[in-house]
């Protein structure tokens, strides 16, 4: 034994121990990442309120925001990272994409604060069919919007006396005349693919409550090629032509601005629209009415955006924890919703601090959730996977410009679903 | 000075080889990096594309290959022939309008006219744009209610229509105009080289002769720039198969999906829609599209060289 080999067995050792020393008490890591889209006005004034709950249990707040709404660009960033094994804390998801993620296996095991807070009693069913894969939770749902609204303008409304608001499609068609008789755009409309979708779902909704279930949720070919769905069609060319002839390509807050300016009368869209008139200083009731597409009241088509949990290290599960449950928490709930113009995920939550829409939309929600009439939203990725999703916003979109008639937009819809399943 | 003789000799002779083994070498040291970058970057991914199109990918990567599947599907797709013979139209129309509105352009100004120093930049300069700005800003000036027409109508001239961009059957002639207004300027600056390098003596003997202006462009002038065309030729068609900033900007695909193109089914496909195989096989189908064109213009080129 020479020195020389003391040494060496010296230096050895204390390798060894520094190489150990980190692995023996993990380090809690007090951040959390959130890859997110919410870079618009309301949205982004919501979503500081969850950042600063978080913040003030001591996590820091790394923001990751992907602008582009709707999140395709978020998802191409996200695939790239989870190709890479370099997944973020948190995402926000919509519907199928959550359970596509965990259908990889990259998404985390929220069960243990799920149970401790009692997840599934207060979120409905509906819902819970997105924020859990296999029994198991995996995001934390934030909001509800439900996306058969019509927004119209009182003052609008008023000049081309319509005074009492439709209850079903005939009505509706009628209101829409009389818009038009005194020279104003009946209806606002944007013309991309998923704004016609939107306004598809409603007009499904409207020819009956099965039908949406059977031909969207359930993707039966026998009612996606019915009768009933020639009479969707036949309505969506009626609504066609309520239209101004500018509208393709045409952003839905635009289309949202005609109607807060006056040019026109009405705007088929989710409820994220009454930030739009909020935000131009209107008044709902006063200004502006909000009612559930005509003949589908009592019914709710949803898209709700969750926060899907990535799978982290040991040491990062704490801090993912604590943001899981702040997302949950009532008062955050509350808050955020009423900035953001949707209604909370959770039915427990007061509706004190909502505006008159917001309470009718809360109120709504809980009646279809306990009647069986919340569905899930195609246009919004909430019926079908995305494959399917865009298979049926094609034929949708090229029937609603005139591309396909309405025979043959009900002889392509079942071929399209089918070969996109 | 006959002192110095043997030694110093030959250290320098050593160094000499060094040198001269590094000459050699340096060129090939600093080109194998990027070699192998473009070997993975490039090459590699191509064939991961490939082989993506033969497995039944959808949201993730999966790599078990199932065949051609992928193909079939992709040609089942309503939107894949809608974005073919979009492509059809819009790449013929761009090159051969960017080509003619080039030609003229660059001859128009090498009439030896004033302040060609101005004007030469002023045509260029669209090209300095990126799609997405040419495309926006189109889609404002097209728009019927706030650009062209409106303005026109707000002049005077009410019964003036202009509602391409909004029109299914004409909305991918637009993607043409703002095409060739962005790259026209480019192919101008091509010709107008081209046509500087033309000898001078030619062209005097021709005007001897007694032959006109217009022959001598058609008949000697042009046939020289024979190679100046094939080289905005293939730029212009590989800008046309993947333009897609430019489309997404202008028209975002529709009305409907009336200017869809196969670069914007390859993206929308491949990262929104989930279905990743057919995106890929719609990129392979896209790549062998550019080899048809290219190939055969290398072959040609290396043909000439060697002769």
């Amino acid at each position: 034994m020479t020195i020389r080999t003391k040494l060496l067995a010296g230096v050895m050792i204390a390798a060894g121990a520094a190489w150990l020393a980190p692995t023996a008490a993990v380090a809690q890591s007090k951040e959390v990442e959130v890859v997110h889209w919410w870079t618009s006005g309301g949205e982004a004034a919501g979503l500081s309120v969850l950042r600063k709950a978080v913040e003030a249990k001591g996590i820091t707040w790394k923001d990751a925001p992907i602008s582009g709404g709707g999140g395709a660009q978020a998802m191409t960033v996200l695939q790239a990272r989870l190709a890479a094994k370099n997944p973020p804390t948190a995402t926000q998801g919509l519907g199928f994409d959550i359970q596509d993620f965990a259908a990889e296996g990259v998404l985390a095991n929220l069960n243990g604060v799920a149970d401790k807070e009692g997840w599934d009693k207060v979120i409905p069913a509906a819902l819970q069919r997105f924020s859990k894969y296999k029994g198991q939770w995996v995001a934390a749902p934030v909001n509800v919007h439900s996306t058969n609204w019509v927004w119209a303008n009182k003052a609008v409304l008023e000049k081309a006396g319509v005074t009492a608001m439709p209850a079903n499609f005939d009505e509706f068609v009628a209101a829409l005349d009389k818009v038009k008789a005194a020279g104003l755009i009946p209806l606002a409309h944007g013309g991309q693919p998923w704004q016609d979708a939107t306004i598809f779902d409603s007009i499904l909704l409207s020819v009956g409550n099965d039908f949406y279930k059977k031909s969207m949720i359930d993707l039966d070919p026998a009612a996606l090629g019915s009768a009933d769905m020639k009479t969707a069609f036949e309505r969506m060319a009626k609504l066609r032509t309520y239209v101004d002839a500018n509208f393709p390509g045409r952003e839905w807050n635009l289309a949202s601005a005609m109607v807060i300016k006056g040019d026109a009368a009405f705007q088929i869209m989710g409820d994220w629209a009454k930030g739009e008139f909020l935000a131009a200083g209107k008044v709902p009731g006063k200004d502006f009415v909000c009612f559930r597409f005509p003949g589908t009241q009592g019914t709710v088509t949803f898209n709700a955006d969750q926060f899907a949990m990535f799978k982290v290290g040991a040491d990062k599960q704490e801090a993912q924890a604590v943001l899981a449950s702040s997302i949950l928490d009532p008062a955050f709930q509350s808050a955020f919703n009423v900035k953001k113009g949707s209604v909370p995920a959770r039915t427990d939550v007061s509706d004190k601090d909502f505006d008159d829409c917001g309470k009718k939309g809360m109120k709504d929600l809980a009646e279809a959730s306990a009647k069986g009439t919340l569905f899930g939203s195609m246009a919004h990725g909430h019926a079908s996977p995305a494959a399917v999703k865009n298979a049926i916003y094609d034929v949708v979109t090229r029937h609603f410009n005139g591309q396909l008639d309405t025979a043959k937009a009900v002889a392509e819809l079942p071929k399209a679903v089918a070969a996109a399943k | 000075m006959t002192v110095t003789t043997t030694a110093p000799i030959a250290t320098p002779e050593r160094a000499g080889s060094r040198a001269e083994w590094l000459q050699a070498a340096l060129p090939k040291l600093v080109l194998a990096p990027s070699f192998a970058g473009i070997l993975i970057f490039v090459y590699g991914f191509i064939l991961f594309t490939f082989y993506l199109s033969l497995t039944p990918s959808r949201f993730m990567p999966v790599y078990e290959a199932t065949g051609f599947d992928a193909y079939g599907r992709l040609f089942n797709q309503p939107n894949w022939w809608v974005a073919l013979t979009n492509l059809g139209i819009f790449g013929s129309l761009y090159i051969l309008i960017c080509i003619a509105l080039g030609l003229l352009l660059a001859i128009l100004i090498d009439q030896k006219v004033r302040g060609e120093g101005i004007l030469r930049p002023i045509y260029l300069y669209p090209m300095a744009l990126s799609f997405i700005v040419t495309g926006t800003a189109w889609k404002w000036f097209l728009n019927p209610g706030l650009g062209l027409e409106k303005t026109i109508n707000a002049w005077g001239w009410t019964s003036f229509k202009f509602g391409w961009l909004v029109d299914n059957d004409m909305a991918i002639y637009t993607v043409v105009i703002a095409g060739v207004w962005q790259a026209s300027g480019f192919v101008m600056a091509m010709f107008l080289a081209g046509l500087r390098g033309v000898d001078g003596e030619i062209l005097k003997a021709a005007q001897i002769d007694g032959a006109s202006t217009v022959n001598v462009y058609r008949r000697i002038v042009i046939p020289i720039l024979r190679p100046v065309f094939l080289s905005a030729f293939i730029v212009l068609a590989h800008m046309a198969i993947k333009s897609y900033d430019l489309v997404i900007a202008l028209t975002g695909g529709g009305p409907g999906n009336a200017t869809e193109l196969p670069s914007t089914f390859m993206y929308s496909y491949t990262f929104t829609r989930k279905q990743m195989a057919v995106g890929s096989a719609s990129a392979i189908i896209m790549l062998m599209t550019i080899s048809a064109v290219i190939v055969p213009y290398l072959y040609s080129e290396l043909r000439e060289k060697s002769r």
